[in-house]
């Protein structure tokens, strides 16, 4: 089975309606390691090595974040400056990260029809993701596409359940070992038909 | 003329008060002022004092002795040690070359040979009175001119033990007067011979490093016990007293047992406590030093030979100008401080008054050539103010680079000088603190166990009272950047915080404050950076508290830098109340409003709720009331 790392990164995740339902139900799956960032280190002074050892203790690591301004809030971002280190993710000696796996997992205010060349926020949710994809290959990592929680605003508290459930399975899935076949026709993870099968 | 000593005083105060003032004012160095007031006075001029400058002289001398037992407090052995190629190299070659050059003048002249070496001994040596109080005033005692002209004094100051031991010897023991000149006080010394004299002398030294290292710190360490201030004044006295006494008792020079004693003590906890003792009785009596120097140019000689005596001064000062240029080059000084050097070092000092009167007292010298060589002393010494005058103000602008420009990292690390007051348990937090990134405090503590254990730990440490400003001074406030202060004593807080304020206004106060009330006091006397001691820690417990209950350790990290944002501006507000009923009876009840002030205003501040950041609820509500139905 293999080990899972949540980096959930949420500055008020006691009023994130959503994030609360999606985290409650995932974040003691056996196996799974759920590290709140802004709880951790809410000076925003990482622990570069405690991370590094979480990081090398787990074979896929999920980017759990809403998605601000079409990116990660800051102690995310602080995270992956501080963390990912030269000559340790990255650089000539840097393959602590090597074929691990990498995924973000987002909630949006947004629906996903707006993010797209005609929408009004112009690109796809996979081209706003490009650095975090970029930040995995260059560590090395497998990065796959997104689970994201959308419409966030509008979904009544038996989707949001719905939503839970499928990140539960999502889960389920990636402890077993998900394929490229699983995903590669989908540029969302959501899609994957045995995620909609309770 | 003269009258009474309470006439004389007023002469010799008023003298100095009026001639160093115009001095000053005048941009020239105090030691000018002195001397001018000196020949003011002296009997040549308005003569309101007669001969008896020369007893005044010999008095006043006492301001040498503690200069060089507070030199000698400023030497840790271990600095000597580390400048112990600069002293021998530059002194050595400084006295080296300069007796040799005076002495061949001097043959060349006519005189004896032995008035020729004694003389050129007495050349050799500099005013360390002059040139070091010239430095200090100047602030140059960091520059590469300051540190070398240092060596080359303190050169001279052990090398002039040497002189004064090998005078006896050269002459024969029979040619040695039976009978003392009767104003020279006559010492244990005389009838014994020459071998056991010097063994003697060697034995007085061993007793001042014994007794310093084993009598005099413990003795000191008893009455700091007593806590009576006054007590320590009267110790440290009685150390420069009795060194003093004991070297006049062997035949030495007082100065140099009051050195070797400052070094002795240099690195005992009380170093700083008779720094700051002694330093303004230093400061009157070298004055007095100085206008005694005045006042004991005899112009009656110099009226008699002027070309003579002129005409040596001038070689003498070149020679020595010479010596000291050419020992600067050797030493690899830059052109501008060479030239510092060179003309501050270029007299002849008062141990050349020791020396000479020694030699005098052995015969080897006569009355006609003792006053020349006094006149010229007095006269070299009156002239080095003026040439390093003209130094500076003509010669120096047109040459060279200021040394300030090009320094290593170490000295800018010292010039951002930070003076930590009090190292208890706030202190010794800011101070490890700054310690782990480099910034080294200077540390003001009253505790002299505690001041024990940080000197040994290495620690630049001042031991005594930081609200006297003389020990602020000696600790460096003037170059000063900044001053914390973190005692736990409101009154001596506010008193430091004053003085040093009033002072030296540029020095940036960052003061620890007990609590709101000394906050409010010390807010109302115009300090700006006041640090609450219990503000940040009760905060940090109370946010544990709400952490444990649940709240979010970001959202409370935010709101505790809020509140304290809140509450800092509560308290300016607060201070400017008016609080001028502040009185003892009322206190209590004074404190129950203020909190109840406080909490009224918490109140009207309302519950931490209004903050929505990241609160999607908002959003939510509006894109309801948008909905269409």
């Amino acid at each position: 089975m293999k080990k899972i790392l949540i980096l959930f990164s949420h500055p008020k995740f006691e009023k994130s309606r959503a994030n609360l339902a999606l985290v409650n139900l995932i974040k003691d799956i056996n196996g799974v390691t759920f590290q709140d960032l802004y709880e951790c280190y809410p000076d925003f002074n990482v622990d570069i090595a405690k991370e590094k050892v979480l990081l090398e203790a787990h074979d896929i690591i999920i980017w759990h974040h809403p998605f601000y301004w079409y990116s990660c809030p800051p102690l995310m971002k602080q995270w992956i400056d501080t963390v990912l280190e030269f000559g340790w993710a990255y650089g000539p000696k840097g393959n602590a990260l090597n074929h691990k796996t990498c995924l973000n997992v987002i909630t949006t205010g947004k629906s996903r029809e707006v993010y797209c060349a005609e929408g009004s926020n112009s690109f796809t949710i996979n081209q706003f993701l490009r650095p975090f994809e970029q930040t995995a290959n260059l560590c090395g990592m497998d990065y796959l596409p997104p689970f994201a929680v959308m419409e966030t605003h509008k979904l009544t508290d038996d989707q949001l359940a719905d939503y839970a459930k499928q990140y539960a399975k999502l889960i389920s899935l990636l402890q077993q070992g998900i394929s490229v076949n699983d995903y590669e026709a989908f540029s969302f993870l959501n899609d994957i038909p045995k995620l909609k099968t309770f | 003329m003269t009258g009474s000593l309470l006439f004389e005083a007023i002469i010799f105060l008023l003298g100095a008060i009026v001639c160093v003032s115009i001095a000053k004012k005048l941009g020239l160095s105090s030691v000018i002022g002195y001397l001018l007031a000196g020949v003011l006075i002296g009997p040549y001029v308005l003569g309101c004092i007669g001969q008896e400058g020369e007893d005044i002289l010999h008095f006043a001398e006492f301001g040498v002795v503690m200069m060089l037992f507070l030199i000698g407090l400023e030497i840790d052995p271990k600095n000597f040690w580390n400048m112990r190629k600069t002293i021998l190299g530059m002194g050595g070659l400084q006295v080296a070359g300069t007796m040799l050059l005076s002495y061949l003048f001097f043959s060349f002249l006519g005189f004896d040979w032995i008035v020729s070496l004694v003389i050129a001994m007495a050349v050799a040596l500099s005013s360390t009175a002059i040139a070091l109080q010239t430095i200090k005033e100047k602030g140059l005692m960091n520059t590469t001119s300051g540190t070398s002209s240092f060596s080359i004094l303190l050169f001279q100051d052990i090398i002039v033990i040497l002189m004064l031991g090998v005078l006896p010897l050269l002459v024969d023991s029979d040619n040695i007067p039976s009978i003392q000149d009767s104003s020279k006080q006559a010492n244990l010394l005389d009838n014994l011979p020459m071998g056991l004299q010097t063994l003697a002398i060697i034995f007085s030294v061993v007793l001042i490093v014994v007794s310093g290292k084993y009598l005099i710190v413990p003795v000191l360490r008893k009455v700091a016990k007593t806590g009576v201030r006054e007590l320590l004044i009267a110790s440290a006295f009685l150390i420069v007293f009795s060194i003093s006494f004991l070297m006049e008792y062997v035949g030495l020079s007082p100065a140099l047992g009051a050195f070797l004693g400052g070094v002795v003590l240099s690195n005992s906890e009380y170093k700083h406590e008779l720094e700051s003792t002694l330093e303004p009785f230093k400061n009157l009596l070298l004055g007095l030093f100085f206008m005694a120097v005045g006042a004991s140019i005899n112009f009656i000689v110099i009226a008699n030979s002027p070309l003579t005596i002129g005409g040596i001064l001038v070689a003498i000062i070149i020679i020595k100008a010479i010596v000291l240029f050419i020992t600067g080059r050797v030493f690899g000084l830059k052109l501008d401080q060479n030239l510092l050097l060179t003309f501050g070092l270029a007299q002849i000092g008062e141990f050349a008054f020791v020396l000479l009167s020694f030699a005098f007292s052995l015969n080897i010298l006569n009355q006609e050539q003792m006053d020349m060589m006094l006149v010229i002393t007095a006269l070299s010494m009156s002239m080095t103010p003026i040439v390093s005058m003209i130094n500076e103000r003509l010669i120096l602008p047109k040459i060279g680079t200021k040394e300030s420009i090009t320094r290593p990292l170490d000295h800018i690390a010292k010039s951002q000088k930070i003076i930590l007051v009090g190292f208890g348990h706030f202190g010794s937090t800011v101070g490890r603190f700054l310690r782990s990134h480099g910034v080294e405090a200077t540390i003001l503590d009253h505790d002299s166990n505690r001041v024990d254990f940080l000197r040994k730990m290495g620690f630049e440490v001042y031991y005594g009272d930081a609200s006297r400003m003389d020990l602020l001074e000696s600790a460096g406030i003037a170059d000063a950047k900044i001053l914390i202060c973190a005692i736990d004593n409101p009154s001596i807080t506010k008193k430091i915080s004053k003085l040093v304020k009033s002072k030296y206004p540029h020095v940036e106060l960052m003061i620890r404050a007990k609590n709101r009330d000394e906050a409010y006091d010390l807010l109302n006397l115009g300090f700006e950076n006041i640090y609450r001691e219990t503000l940040d820690t009760s905060l940090s417990l109370a946010k544990d508290v709400l952490n444990k209950l649940g709240f979010r350790k970001y959202t409370l990290h935010r709101q505790v830098q809020n509140f304290i944002k809140y509450d800092e501006e509560s308290l300016r507000r607060l201070a400017k109340e008016s609080r001028e009923d502040d009185n003892y009876i009322f206190k209590a009840r004074k404190e129950i409003e203020e909190q109840e002030k406080l909490l009224d205003q918490d109140l009207k501040r309302g519950l931490i709720d209004y903050d929505t950041l990241w609160d999607s609820e908002q959003i939510r509500k509006a894109l309801e009331k948008t909905k269409p139905q």
